[in-house]
């Protein structure tokens, strides 16, 4: 295997809180390779947020390092390391300034990493909406004047503004619905393949999981308890809490794939 | 825009604080072709026609040494909007700078900048404002010095409160992780989202900044004679109560008329601005 594209070792972060410490994540180590997608799941207060912070630059980390492409992150983020790691987040209702038009928020990561002359921006912006499926002239509209999807596709053409190798997705599909949230996956997985990208995917929603990632790290009260590529997680997992978590998924049955894909066919 | 005006233009309430605000102003703008007796703003002496009740062509009647009330009023209305947007010109942009300073850098900032803000709103600003003025000359330039000294920390509070919850919004979380500076961050996101809630209280403030500079200048503080000023009007009419009832009722009338129009129009922005979030 090559080097890996983003390593932790042994990550832990600590917070203190009236006295009490809370060990939010403790001693992770995960090697992601470029081009992988790799899901972290868990429940909510698992860690999972808090490690997508500290990969981000947002939170340090208590203890352990993050290595980007052979170097280590310092706490302080350089610009060149924030044009490497972008972030797609969960809700995109907040995710978007309310005052600022589609085009000044798209704008901001070539105002901020000097990407190209002031004319050629505007064009860039355009062609950033046209990759995501949005028509260009969606710059001049309000974030109000758009669908929770359509947001969601700006919050990801933002993410790719700066020529990012890795996005940090915190569960960008999960405030929205079912049918959208399948165009939206169909999405990340063809940017992925188009431009080379590596994912950090924050999920809690395993169907999702199963669908997009090559291998998925289960996090349990800050701890990595099982790390294993996709299909075999949901196979033949190992963990106790894996189970637990995957015997919880509500299951489709036979009958009702079968009647699924009738109603797609006939759809189509 | 547009919409705004609308929806204040379509409330009767509204409505009337618009066109209450709307004499106000172009009084004060157009006194000099308004005025029946433009130079009765200056220290004139009429004995003639001294402490005369309201009669043609003294529509609001004289002063004590004949100079025409309604003149007078326009002028002061002058003075008293220039003090206000003068003051307010000043004290925005330092509270709301400092607001959003201490809102979004948190930390020892936030402690240094809200508790200097709450020592200056401990004071009670009439207290205040008449301590600087006893220690300055009183005079037009040293009393908007003295309200401006007393108005900064209300913005700062608005702003850093707002700036607060802004804080937390994921536009701001997003501008950090692309690398945003600072500035960007406060100025260029988080400010436009606090500006509907800064002119609704400029537009309200205008209104009690005539109040508290009419106020100074009834104490002998604030703007002094003969510049016309509502507040010194009333107080030199107070003595001749009732009899020369015109003297007071025509300014206090103004005053009213000023603060009660500007704070219809801000309660109104209040209503409108404030559904649009």
């Amino acid at each position: 295997m090559t080097a890996p594209l983003l390593a932790l070792q042994n990550l832990s972060k600590t917070f203190r809180s009236h006295g009490h410490a809370v060990h939010a994540v403790q001693d992770v180590s995960i090697d992601v390779a470029a081009g992988e997608c790799l899901a972290i799941v868990g429940e909510s207060g698992s860690g999972k947020s808090t490690l997508a912070n500290m990969v981000l630059g947002i939170l340090a980390p208590s203890a352990g390092e993050i290595r980007y492409d052979g170097q280590a992150l310092p706490a302080r983020r350089t610009l060149a390391h924030r044009r490497a790691l972008q972030l797609v987040q969960q809700n995109p209702l907040s995710a978007l300034n309310p005052k600022r038009s589609i085009g000044a928020s798209l704008r901001l990561a070539f105002d901020v990493h000097r990407i190209g002359d002031r004319a050629g921006r505007t064009a860039r912006v355009g062609a950033l909406l046209e990759d995501v499926g949005l028509p260009a002239d969606f710059a001049q509209r309000p974030p109000a004047a758009l669908s929770g999807g359509q947001r969601q596709r700006v919050a990801i053409a933002r993410a790719l503004a700066c020529d990012s190798r890795l996005l940090v997705l915190d569960e960008p599909t999960s405030a929205l619905d079912v049918l959208v949230q399948s165009r939206i996956l169909r999405l990340l997985a063809d940017l992925r393949a188009e431009h080379g990208l590596t994912y950090l995917f924050i999920s809690h929603d395993l169907a999702v999981v199963r669908n997009i990632a090559d291998r998925v790290a289960v996090f349990e009260k800050g701890r990595m308890v099982e790390l294993a590529p996709t299909d075999r997680l949901f196979t033949a997992p190992e963990h106790p809490y894996t189970r637990r978590l995957i015997s919880a998924v509500p299951v489709i049955t036979e009958d009702e794939i079968t009647m699924r894909d009738q109603l797609a066919h006939g759809a189509a | 825009m547009r919409r705004v005006i609308g929806i204040l233009l379509a409330n009767p309430l509204s409505l009337l604080g618009v066109v209450l605000v709307a004499l106000v102003v172009l009084g004060a703008v157009f006194a000099d072709f308004l005025a029946p007796f433009p130079e009765h703003r200056g220290a004139v002496v009429d004995f003639l026609n001294f402490n005369r009740p309201p009669e043609w062509p003294y529509i609001f009647g004289t002063d004590l040494v004949g100079r025409d009330l309604f003149s007078r009023i326009l002028y002061a209305y002058r003075i008293s909007l220039m003090l206000g947007v003068v003051v307010l010109a000043i004290a925005v942009p330092i509270g709301v700078t400092i607001g959003l300073l201490a809102g979004y850098l948190g930390g020892v900032w936030e402690y240094l900048l809200m508790r200097l803000t709450d020592v200056f709103l401990s004071i009670p600003p009439l207290v205040l404002a008449m301590s600087i003025m006893g220690l300055l000359e009183p005079t037009l330039i040293n009393g908007m010095l003295a309200v401006t000294a007393m108005w900064w920390p209300w913005y700062t509070r608005l702003v850093y409160t707002i700036t607060r919850g802004e804080k937390e919004e994921g536009y701001v979380l997003a501008a950090e992780v692309i690398g945003a500076s600072r500035s960007h961050v406060m100025f260029r996101e988080i400010l436009p989202n606090c500006v509907p809630a800064v002119i609704t209280k400029m537009t309200l403030d205008l209104g009690f900044v005539i109040l508290i500079a009419s106020s100074l200048s009834f104490l002998g503080l604030g703007v002094q004679p003969p510049t016309p000023d509502l507040g010194s009007m009333v107080a030199e009419g107070a003595d001749y109560l009732p009899d020369s009832w015109w003297l007071t009722v025509f300014p206090g009338l103004a005053i009213l008329v000023a603060v009660f129009g500007f704070n219809l129009v801000g309660d109104a922005l209040r209503d409108i601005l404030g559904a649009e979030r």
